[in-house]
């Protein structure tokens, strides 16, 4: 389990913006009537990336939203670990430590995060960034991997190296934008570096396809009993 | 090896357009009416013909779990939730699904969502993949604006709504019930079995959990036939497979293969074999963290598929595969995996709660040298305790590694033990608690 606690410094108020109260009222749509307590996560989700982070008035505002008791909310917003219950930095890089990164170097990466910005969890005093060592982003292939989360974006920045690193995080901090995805040139996405080994027949793509059917295989048989 | 023409997903990659036009000419949504046509217990049928066993690690048979359902629908509606969750370190294929050929994966849910008499489907996504969220979406609104779901699906007479529901970085959430736990706006904690979801799951309603890969591949299974998809693979391990491999290859990938391919063929051939060649293996994770390492000696020859893999005390999972060459320090790498469930615990079950961070230290130690050699013997048990002692499996998953390392790499244990007294002149640890 993951310890995780409320900042001390909280604000004295929340408020959705206009444009996330309405956000919110079209998601309660997708549940049944009773059932807006599921709207809890992508609510404070949503919240983390209105203010950066969660803090205690917007549990509370939130929880009378959804009409929980508002142990409730805190009780998820402490369980999910994307959830920042503290500030982060304008971009928060969080690298992939698991073990199929790790052993494509993840490591090294955190040392660069070390060196460059600071121990795990501190914003830098310009307020720019921050890190922090998460479990496996489900990237494995194009390890060793890293999110970068803002207000308006969580992209995936993958196959880096220590260098490459170190330029993304310098580029960060002067707010330039960097490409997503791969930074390997030999690659597109999870294919295998260099050329593919599938995926090459163009009859694949020449739309026959999608010529109709006709008759589905198997139609003529009836459906076994019960 | 598989042929292209024998592939499900043609865009794994995102060579292509995502888009619903370019996918409806790769085949997808390609006669789904006349599928729904035949009715719910004949697409159950051809489902379980086809022998598709589960994709999301369990390879329980689909077709089955779909006939679990109730036959009618009576005071409660039914569900589909489909598990997105993808979240077992090694594995990444569902991403490249909802990322790259979503209107496959879309269609599946129509199809499952029928064949269930469901007319609601949430999707579960992990919420870090944020990205990959957008790009559903947006293939969802596509799909709605084309009336291929929504009021009249494919005009067909079914209503069918499909939602796309997101975590918030819980491993755990990819365990059914702590996925439906979450879905309701709790924490992901893993209910007790019976009652099990077909019965009483998302809001106590009958519901089924399938995995993204399960459904996606449906469609295509039914528009090819049973037998087609029945004919690749070993027999009860049919089909194809997306596999996810990385580590210490020279090229690490996703790609679609058939089940029972050998594991040296699938990582020569696709992933340009491992780094410093085949002799250089150490060991091979073959299915996601939970399931137990194998050494090179069983990787020569090992197939990968369900039955083969639990034949040599592993087993296939979600067949993300994992490659250590001879750099590697395998405790270590053990021990950043006890730390992944010791990290990812959700608490509720003493044994799990406190074994997976007690392993954890344990290992760490070992991986120093900083242990006694009875110890092996004590993790040994301590995992064996936590093993089929909690609710979920998530306790099984933490121990099964550490039971795999012990199991085949045991002697690099007790020589990093050795090394380090005798670094310190040979005295023993004093005084250490077990911790």
């Amino acid at each position: 389990m993951a310890v995780r606690r409320p900042a001390k410094d909280q604000p004295a108020s929340f408020e959705w913006t206009p444009e996330n109260a309405a956000w919110c009222a079209a998601q309660m749509k997708k549940y049944p009537a009773g059932r807006q307590a599921s709207c809890v996560i992508p609510f404070l989700w949503r919240g983390q990336k209105q203010d950066g982070w969660i803090s205690i008035p917007m549990m509370e505002a939130i929880a009378e939203q959804l009409s929980m008791p508002y142990i409730r909310v805190y009780e998820v917003a402490s369980f999910y670990t994307m959830f920042n219950l503290a500030p982060v930095g304008e971009r928060f890089v969080q690298v992939c430590g698991t073990t199929p990164c790790m052993l494509r170097g993840a490591n090294s990466l955190k040392d660069v995060c070390k060196r460059v910005i600071g121990p795990e969890n501190r914003v830098t005093d310009d307020g720019k960034l921050s890190w922090l060592e998460v479990e496996c982003l489900g990237a494995c292939v194009n390890a060793p991997m890293i999110q970068v989360s803002t207000r308006d974006s969580d992209h995936y920045y993958e196959d880096l190296t220590p260098e490459i690193l170190e330029d993304m995080l310098a580029a960060f901090r002067a707010g330039e934008a960097v490409k997503a995805g791969t930074a390997n040139p030999q690659r597109h996405t999870s294919d295998p570096e260099g050329d593919d080994t599938t995926l090459m027949d163009p009859s694949l793509y020449d739309g026959s396809r999608a010529r109709p059917i006709g008759k589905l295989p198997n139609s003529d048989t009836k459906p076994a009993a019960g | 090896m598989l042929q292209d023409k024998d592939r499900i997903f043609t865009n794994l990659y995102g060579r292509h357009d995502a888009g619903l036009e370019a996918a409806k000419r790769r085949g997808a949504w390609n006669g789904t009416a006349d599928i729904l046509a035949m009715g719910p217990e004949w697409i159950i049928d051809q489902v379980k013909a086809s022998g598709l066993r589960g994709r999301g690690g369990a390879g329980f048979p689909t077709g089955l779990k779909w006939s679990f359902m109730p036959k009618e629908v009576k005071d409660r509606p039914h569900y589909l939730v489909v598990n997105a969750d993808e979240s077992e370190p090694g594995t990444c294929k569902d991403r490249d699904i909802m990322r790259h050929d979503p209107h496959l994966f879309i269609e599946g849910c129509l199809v499952a969502s029928f064949a269930m008499k469901a007319h609601a489907c949430y999707i579960y996504i992990r919420g870090e993949y944020v990205d990959e969220r957008i790009a559903l979406q947006k293939a969802i609104d596509e799909a709605y604006a084309a009336g291929l779901v929504g009021r009249n699906a494919c005009g067909t007479g079914f209503d069918f709504d499909v939602y796309v529901h997101h975590g918030a970085g819980a491993y755990i959430c990819g365990e059914e019930t702590a996925l439906l736990e979450s879905l309701e706006g709790k924490k992901g904690q893993p209910r007790l079995k019976p009652p099990f979801p077909a019965g009483a799951g998302l809001y106590g309603c009958p519901t089924t959990v399938n995995n993204v890969e399960s459904i996606a591949v449906c469609p295509t299974i039914i528009r090819r036939g049973a037998e087609w998809f029945a004919s690749m693979g070993r027999e009860k391990n049919a089909g194809t497979k997306v596999f996810c491999i990385s580590g210490h290859v020279n090229r690490p990938c996703n790609v679609e293969e058939e089940m029972s391919i050998p594991l040296r063929q699938l990582i020569e051939e696709h992933c340009g074999g491992v780094r410093g060649g085949w002799d250089n293996l150490k060991a091979v994770i073959p299915g996601g963290s939970s399931v137990p390492m194998l050494p090179r000696e069983i990787c020569d020859n090992v197939l990968m598929d369900f039955d083969a893999l639990r034949d040599v005390q592993s087993g296939l999972g979600t067949a993300a595969v994992i490659v250590m060459d001879k750099t590697t320090d395998v405790v270590r790498a053990i021990a950043r995996i006890a730390y992944f469930y010791k990290h990812e615990s959700c608490g509720q079950c003493t044994p799990c709660r406190e074994g997976t961070g007690w392993m954890w230290r344990v290992l760490s130690r070992m991986a120093e040298g900083n242990a006694e050699t009875s110890e092996i013997d004590k993790l040994l048990d301590v995992a064996g305790q936590v093993e089929g002692h909690t609710i979920c499996a998530l306790g099984d998953a933490a121990a099964w590694p550490i039971q795999g390392l012990i199991r085949h790499f045991r002697h690099e244990i007790e020589d990093r033990i050795n090394a380090y007294r005798s670094d310190r002149g040979g005295v023993s640890m004093a005084g250490v608690a077990a911790e």
